[in-house]
C-alpha cells in the first residue's frame, strides 16, 4: 500500500517534471547570445620625439575597440546577440602574462595590443590554448611567418606589405633608384630588411645604404648635417627607416639633391590616415572624432577591425563559440567591411589580415595599393607582403 | 478658322514637346550644384547652384517639386522644378544622403548615416514626425508602391530592416550580403531587390515572407572582382528587365527580371552609381562619378547611345516629364 502510494508519487512527480519540460521549450523569448571580449595592452613610456606637433597618445586603440562594440551591438540587438568588453590595461614594466593568465576560461576572444616581442609569450602559454588572439599592434614579419602561431589572427599590415605597398605605387612613377637611410633601432633594422626585400621582388635598385646614427656634430644644424649625410651618388628617391620617428622628418627639403623622401616619414604605407575619405571612410572619421576628440590612429583602426570582424563572424555563423567564429573567419564565406573599397579577409596561410594600403602624405592621399596593373591569380590583395608559396609560416 | 488654327497650334507643340521629351536633374557632388541636362540633343543646358555636397535628388509625384538632399548643409531642400529657385527646407537630421518619398509624396524617409536612424519626414508640415533607430550606417532606403513597407539598409550591420508603414516601427531584420548599398521595389511591391558592394551581389528578397529568394553575382571578363560593386538598382515596371549600377566596373549589368539571369553587362563612364528611367521608361540615365558625365541608354535595343558631360562628381539623378 505504502509502496503504490511511494510509486504514484513519483510518477505524478514524473509527470509534472515533463509538464515543466514541455513549458519550457515553449517560451518565445529568444536567447540573447553572449559574446565575451577582452581588450588587453600594455601602456607604453612617451617616446622621444622631433617636435610636439602630434602630442602623445597613451591610449591608442582602445576608443577604436569601444566604436566597434557600440557597433557590434547595434547589429546585435537585432541578431539576438550583445558584445562585452572587459577591458586590462597593464602598467609599462608589469606583469603582462600575469594579466592574461588570469582572463580566466570564459572570455575566449582577446584583442592584443602589446609589444610584438610579448605576443608569442602569451599565445604559447597555457591559458592561450582556447583562446583566440588579435594582434592589433604589431607590424612584424617575423610573427607572421617563422614564429607564426595559429591562434593569433594579425590586423596592421605587416612591414613587407608596407614596403611592397611604396614599392608598387616606386614602379609606377618609375623611380626605381633608391637611397636607403636607416635609424640605429633593431625595428629600424627590419623595416629595411623589409624594403630590401621588396627592392629585389620588384626590381628596384639600392644605389646605396647609409645608417644614421644621431651622431653628427652637434654644433651644426641639420640643415648642414643632412646636406652632407646625403651626398651620395644620383638617385630616385630617398628611403627612410625610422619607425619612432627621430630624424626622419628632418630629411625632406634639407638633402644635398632634391629628392623625394618616402619610407617611414614623407610617403608613408598604413593601414589608415586622416587624409583618407573615399569608400565611407569618412563616416568612420567622424564618428571617431566625435567620441574622441582626436583622430582615429592605426592602432584605433586596428582594434576597430579586430572586434568589426568578431562581430561580423559571430553574426553570420549565429554562434559566441570560440572555434566556430574562427572558422568562420578563416573561411572562403568571411568578408570584413574595412571602408576601403574591397572586403577585407583572412589569409589562412598566417592569419594575415588581407587589406588595400593607404599611401599618404601628411595632408593628401597619394595613392591606395594594390596599385592598378599589379594583378594576381586569386586576389590583386595578396601582391602585398608574403603570399602562400612564400609564406615561412607552418603551423 | 481660329478653332482650328489653335488646336493645329496646339498639335504641332504636343509634337515638338514629346521630341523634346524629358529633362535630366543631375546632382554634383563636387560643384555643389545641379546640371540640367536636354538627353535628347545630349546636351548640358545649365548649371545651377543648389548648396554644399548636393547627392540625393527626387521629384514630387506631380512633378513640381525638386528634393535634393545637401549633405553638408544637413537639409534637404525643395526647388520649384520649373523655375529651380529654392522653395524652402526639410528638417532631415544630420548627413542626409539617401531618402525614398512616399508613393503618394506626402511623406519623406531619410537615412541618417551618422546617427544610426530613418528620419521621416511630413512634407507639407516640414516637421521630421518620426525616428526609427536602425543598424549602423543606413544607406539605401525604398519604400513599396503599395504603401505598405518602407526598408532602410544599414551598410555596416549588413541587414536590412522592414518598417511597417503604418505603426513606423521595424517588424523584422534580414540579414543580407555585405555592404548593402541600395534597395528598390518591384511595381507590383512583391519584390524587393538590394544590391551589396562589397559582396558583388544583388540579392532578390520576396516581400510576403521576407526571404531571400534569389541570389546573382556579377562576374565581368576582365574585371577584378574586387571592382564589381553593385550600387544603383531599378526596375522596369513590367518587371521584364531590371538594371544594375556596377560602380568602379564601370558597367551596368541588365538583368531579366523573371529568370535573374544576366543578359549583358553595358560599358558606361567611370564609377557609376545611381540610377533613373525615363518617364516612358525608354531610355536609362546613369551618373558616372568619376568621369564627370552621364550616359544615355536606349533600352529599345540596350545600347548606350550617349554621353553628356555635367560637372565633377555627378551623383544623383532625376527626370522630370
Amino acid at each position: 500500500m505504502i509502496y503504490r502510494y511511494f510509486v504514484c508519487w513519483i510518477l505524478s512527480w514524473a509527470a509534472l517534471l515533463g509538464a515543466v519540460n514541455a513549458a519550457e521549450k515553449k517560451p518565445v523569448p529568444p536567447k540573447t547570445q553572449l559574446i565575451k571580449m577582452v581588450y588587453l595592452a600594455q601602456e607604453r613610456e612617451a617616446p622621444a620625439a622631433l617636435s610636439n606637433l602630434d602630442p602623445f597618445i597613451q591610449n591608442k586603440g582602445e576608443p577604436g575597440a569601444d566604436l566597434a562594440v557600440s557597433d557590434n551591438n547595434t547589429t546585435g540587438q537585432f541578431t539576438q546577440q550583445r558584445y562585452e568588453l572587459k577591458k586590462v590595461i597593464v602598467p609599462t614594466g608589469g606583469d603582462l602574462l600575469k594579466a592574461f593568465e588570469q582572463l580566466g576560461d570564459d572570455i575566449g576572444l582577446v584583442v592584443l595590443n602589446v609589444p610584438a616581442e610579448h605576443i608569442n609569450l602569451l599565445a604559447d602559454s597555457p591559458t592561450a590554448r582556447n583562446k583566440l588572439l588579435f594582434d592589433a599592434a604589431s607590424r612584424d614579419d617575423e610573427l607572421r611567418g617563422s614564429q607564426c602561431r595559429r591562434n593569433v589572427l594579425h590586423i596592421l599590415p605587416s612591414r613587407a606589405m608596407r614596403a611592397d605597398a611604396l614599392a608598387q605605387y616606386l614602379l609606377k612613377k618609375r623611380w626605381q633608384k633608391w637611397f636607403l637611410v636607416v635609424g640605429p633601432t633593431p625595428a629600424d633594422r627590419l623595416y629595411a630588411d623589409a624594403v630590401k626585400r621588396t627592392a629585389k621582388r620588384f626590381g628596384m635598385k639600392l644605389m646605396e645604404e647609409k645608417t644614421w646614427t644621431h651622431d653628427f656634430d652637434s654644433h651644426r644644424t641639420e640643415q648642414a648635417d643632412i646636406a652632407q649625410f646625403t651626398q651620395v651618388g644620383d638617385y630616385d628617391v630617398l628611403v627612410v627607416a625610422d619607425e619612432q620617428g627621430l630624424f626622419g622628418d628632418y630629411l625632406d627639403y634639407r638633402t644635398w639633391l632634391p629628392r623625394p623622401v618616402i619610407g617611414t616619414q614623407g610617403l608613408i604605407a598604413t593601414a589608415w590616415h586622416r587624409t583618407h575619405e573615399q569608400w565611407g571612410a569618412v563616416q568612420l572619421q567622424n564618428r571617431f572624432l566625435e567620441t574622441t576628440g582626436r583622430w582615429m590612429e592605426e592602432e584605433d583602426y586596428a582594434a576597430y577591425l579586430a572586434v568589426r570582424a568578431i562581430g561580423e563572424a559571430s553574426v553570420r555563423a549565429k554562434s559566441s563559440q570560440v572555434q566556430a567564429i574562427k572558422d568562420y573567419m578563416l573561411s572562403n564565406a568571411f568578408t570584413l567591411q574595412g571602408y576601403k573599397g574591397v572586403p577585407l579577409s583572412f589569409r589562412a596561410w598566417d592569419g594575415q589580415l588581407r587589406q588595400p594600403i593607404l599611401l599618404a602624405a601628411p595632408r593628401s592621399l597619394v595613392g591606395v595599393a594594390p596599385i592598378e596593373g599589379f594583378l594576381h591569380p586569386k586576389t590583386e590583395l595578396d601582391t602585398l607582403g608574403y603570399d602562400q608559396p612564400e609564406t615561412t609560416c607552418h603551423y | 478658322m481660329n478653332r482650328f488654327n489653335l488646336s493645329a497650334l496646339s498639335a504641332l507643340l504636343l509634337f515638338s514637346s514629346a521630341a523634346v521629351a524629358e529633362t535630366v536633374f543631375v546632382t554634383l557632388e563636387k560643384d555643389n550644384a545641379l546640371a540640367v541636362v536636354d538627353p535628347v540633343d545630349g546636351k548640358l543646358i545649365k548649371t545651377v547652384p543648389v548648396g554644399q555636397r548636393p547627392r540625393g535628388i527626387a521629384l514630387s509625384p506631380d512633378g513640381k517639386t525638386l528634393f535634393i538632399a545637401t549633405s553638408d548643409e544637413h537639409t534637404i531642400k525643395t526647388f520649384d522644378a520649373e523655375t529651380l529657385k529654392q522653395t524652402g527646407k526639410l528638417p532631415s537630421g544630420e548627413d542626409p544622403e539617401t531618402f525614398a518619398l512616399s508613393p503618394d509624396g506626402k511623406f519623406m524617409y531619410v537615412s541618417n548615416e551618422d546617427d544610426s536612424a530613418v528620419t521621416v519626414v511630413d512634407i507639407a508640415a516640414k516637421k521630421a514626425v518620426h525616428t526609427i533607430k536602425v543598424g549602423v550606417e543606413p544607406e539605401g532606403i525604398a519604400a513599396s508602391p503599395d504603401n505598405t513597407w518602407v526598408v532602410s539598409a544599414s551598410e555596416t550591420t549588413n541587414m536590412l530592416h522592414w518598417i511597417d508603414n503604418q505603426s513606423r516601427s521595424i517588424v523584422d531584420n534580414t540579414l543580407t550580403d555585405p555592404r548593402p548599398r541600395a534597395v528598390a521595389f518591384t511595381a507590383d511591391s512583391k519584390q524587393l531587390w538590394a544590391t551589396s558592394e562589397m559582396a558583388g551581389t544583388l540579392t532578390v528578397f520576396d516581400v510576403a515572407s521576407r526571404q531571400a529568394v534569389q541570389s546573382v553575382k556579377f562576374d565581368v571578363q576582365g574585371v577584378s572582382s574586387d571592382l564589381i560593386q553593385p550600387v544603383g538598382v531599378v526596375i522596369d515596371k513590367d518587371r521584364r528587365y531590371g538594371y544594375v549600377a556596377l560602380g568602379p566596373a564601370n558597367r551596368i549589368a541588365v538583368i531579366d527580371a523573371q529568370s535573374f539571369k544576366v543578359e549583358k553587362y553595358l560599358l558606361v563612364g567611370q564609377r557609376v552609381w545611381n540610377l533613373a528611367f525615363s518617364p516612358d521608361q525608354k531610355r536609362l540615365y546613369t551618373t558616372n562619378g568619376v568621369s564627370n558625365d552621364i550616359s544615355l541608354i536606349d533600352l529599345t535595343d540596350h545600347k548606350v547611345s550617349k554621353s553628356v558631360a555635367v560637372g565633377r562628381y555627378p551623383w544623383g539623378v532625376a527626370v522630370k516629364p
